[in-house]
């Protein structure tokens, strides 16, 4: 028998892998690694003001994210500093401002490692219902905008000349992000959210012809590296969330090495 | 005259303090063949990027006609190699079609070979016959081309404007067309705005190429111009591209009597002609 807090782990877990698989494709193709990184960053900050206010945290940490979205957004629509400064500036600051609002925080023993690195065997049935829905949430208005913000990946210019609303499909894409990673700190943590979003969609780029292939692929890898990060931590006993991101990048490995040898195999 | 498919009212936009567009206004009405030349640099993609809505102008506005459809070719598309992406899906990018119907328009453009290919993989021509086939599948109302044969060698070239006419002929499209080349272009263009920051001059073909500010924008000898531009004004830019004298659109003056022929440097690409009128 499967254990309960194992099951849930495993279900939480690919869940938010199927769900990070879309969206981890999208982040590649846009190169938005460091603005996922940021939003991850600014969730630490989401759980201390949960915890001054008396909210639940993965309301506080969702709802930080989607204001950093909107922040850099708007941000981004000036050009007399970069992008990657305003995305770095943004990032270190509210992370340090987490942690200084975190020390005000009394009485409460805040495990900062978990949401460092993310706690997925203590996920919760909440956990679950907050993933299922807003996951499904999530993945059905990517679906929706798909082909639009797809075109607009490929060329801002064909998509604005042939009507489709670039402006308005970025921020619903941003903020569509930041809803993924206020969800996903709590099984991997602040500083793993970016990998578990990008290297199985870099990996699931050796095998893909189209973008629809590389984003279902991204989502199986995903869901592999977490099954395999469990059970890496459940046999030898490592912390879950770092397992799950070197399951995902020996899964990365494994695909650069095997993907010349089945081109190979194919013609 | 019939309502113009897009049109832009006194477009005004400035890069900080470079102004790109000075009171531009264009109005492309159904079934027209409009040229746009100009020399580097001279603001003509920012000008079509503005009137497609990609970039917002500081003042005037763009209308276009309800239900327009525009096919856009841009200059350049690189699919980077991060995304993959085959031939028939870039065909399907904004609108769904049967691979029946992909085959077909690629047939029609000759680059059927290709539909299984990356898109990363093409040459230059083979990317612009696939995005040429992609805007057949639209069907547009309206069809713009960003100087389409760039990249392209010169056989390729005069092959891919006939494509471009054949294309428009069965679409029954207007067509806004940014060009360098001036001579394949002219031939089949119904109208030319001859473009630098503002409109400089516009009409037919034949009344642009005697139109002294034609002749001063791209040389009088433009018969050895191609790519190349002798580019002498009978007016001055300051630096923010404001005219400072001479044009103020009155065409009626002779220009000869105006003697502060400067050829001067844009900080562009642009090639002067090495004061051949002192």
């Amino acid at each position: 028998m499967m254990d309960d807090f194992l099951f849930r782990a495993v279900l939480g877990g690919v869940l938010l892998a199927v769900v990070c698989g879309p969206f981890g494709a999208f982040i590649v193709w846009r190169r938005m690694a460091f603005f996922g990184d940021m939003l991850a960053h600014t969730a630490l900050l989401g759980v201390a003001l949960g915890l001054l206010i008396g909210v639940d945290v993965r309301i506080g940490m969702i709802a930080t994210c989607l204001a950093a979205a909107l922040i850099l957004a708007f941000g981004q629509r000036q050009s007399r500093i970069g992008n990657d400064t305003v995305l770095g500036m943004l990032a270190h600051s509210t992370l340090a401002l987490g942690m200084v609002a975190l020390a005000f925080v009394q009485g409460v023993a805040i495990d900062l490692m978990a949401y460092l690195f993310g706690d997925i065997l203590a996920v919760n049935a909440a956990d679950i219902w907050l993933l299922g829905v807003g996951g499904a949430f999530a993945l059905g208005i990517l679906t929706w905008m798909w082909r639009p913000l797809l075109a607009l990946t490929v060329s801002p210019e064909i998509a604005a000349a042939e009507s489709i609303p670039v402006e308005r499909l970025r921020l619903i894409f941003m903020l569509l992000m930041a809803l993924v990673i206020g969800m996903a700190i709590k099984i991997v943590g602040v500083l793993l959210i970016t990998a578990l979003l990008i290297v199985p969609a870099a990996s699931a780029r050796f095998f893909a012809r189209t973008p629809e292939q590389m984003a279902i692929g991204a989502g199986m890898f995903g869901a592999a590296a977490v099954l395999a990060g469990i059970a890496l931590s459940w046999h030898v006993d490592t912390p879950a969330g770092p397992s799950i991101v070197i399951s995902a990048a020996a899964i990365f490995i494994l695909s650069a090495g095997f993907a010349p040898v089945m081109r190979k195999l194919v013609s | 005259m019939t309502a113009p498919l897009i049109e832009g009212r006194d477009l005004i936009l400035s890069f900080g303090n470079e102004r790109v567009l000075d009171q531009v206004s264009l109005a492309i009405h159904p079934g027209e063949i409009i040229t746009l030349i100009g020399p580097n640099g001279a603001g003509k993609s920012t000008l079509v990027k503005t009137l497609l809505g990609l970039q917002k102008p500081d003042s005037g506005e763009v209308v276009r006609k309800r239900g327009l459809t525009i096919g856009y070719v841009p200059q350049k598309l690189a699919i980077d190699q991060v995304l993959p992406m085959t031939v028939k899906r870039f065909l399907t990018l904004t609108r769904s079609a049967s691979r029946t119907e992909c085959e077909g328009v690629l047939g029609q453009v000759g680059a059927g070979h290709v539909i299984d290919a990356q898109m990363s993989q093409l040459s230059g021509g083979e990317t612009q016959r696939v995005m040429l086939a992609r805007t057949l599948l639209l069907r547009p109302n309206l069809l713009v081309l960003d100087e389409p044969t760039q990249g392209v060698d010169v056989s390729g070239q005069a092959e891919l404007y006939r494509l471009i006419d054949d294309i428009r002929r069965e679409l029954d499209c207007a067509v806004l067309m940014i060009s360098h080349d001036l001579h394949l272009v002219m031939a089949k263009t119904d109208q030319v705005v001859c473009f630098n920051r503002h409109v400089c001059c516009h009409g037919q073909p034949e009344t642009v190429r005697q139109h002294p500010e034609y002749r001063s924008l791209f040389g009088v000898r433009e018969a050895d111009a191609i790519g190349i531009y002798h580019h002498e004004h009978d007016h001055e830019h300051d630096l923010s591209g404001h005219v400072v004298g001479g044009c103020g659109h009155d065409h009626t003056h002779d220009h000869s009597h105006d003697h502060h022929h400067h050829a001067h440097d844009h900080g562009t690409t642009v090639k002067e002609g090495a004061g051949t009128h002192q």
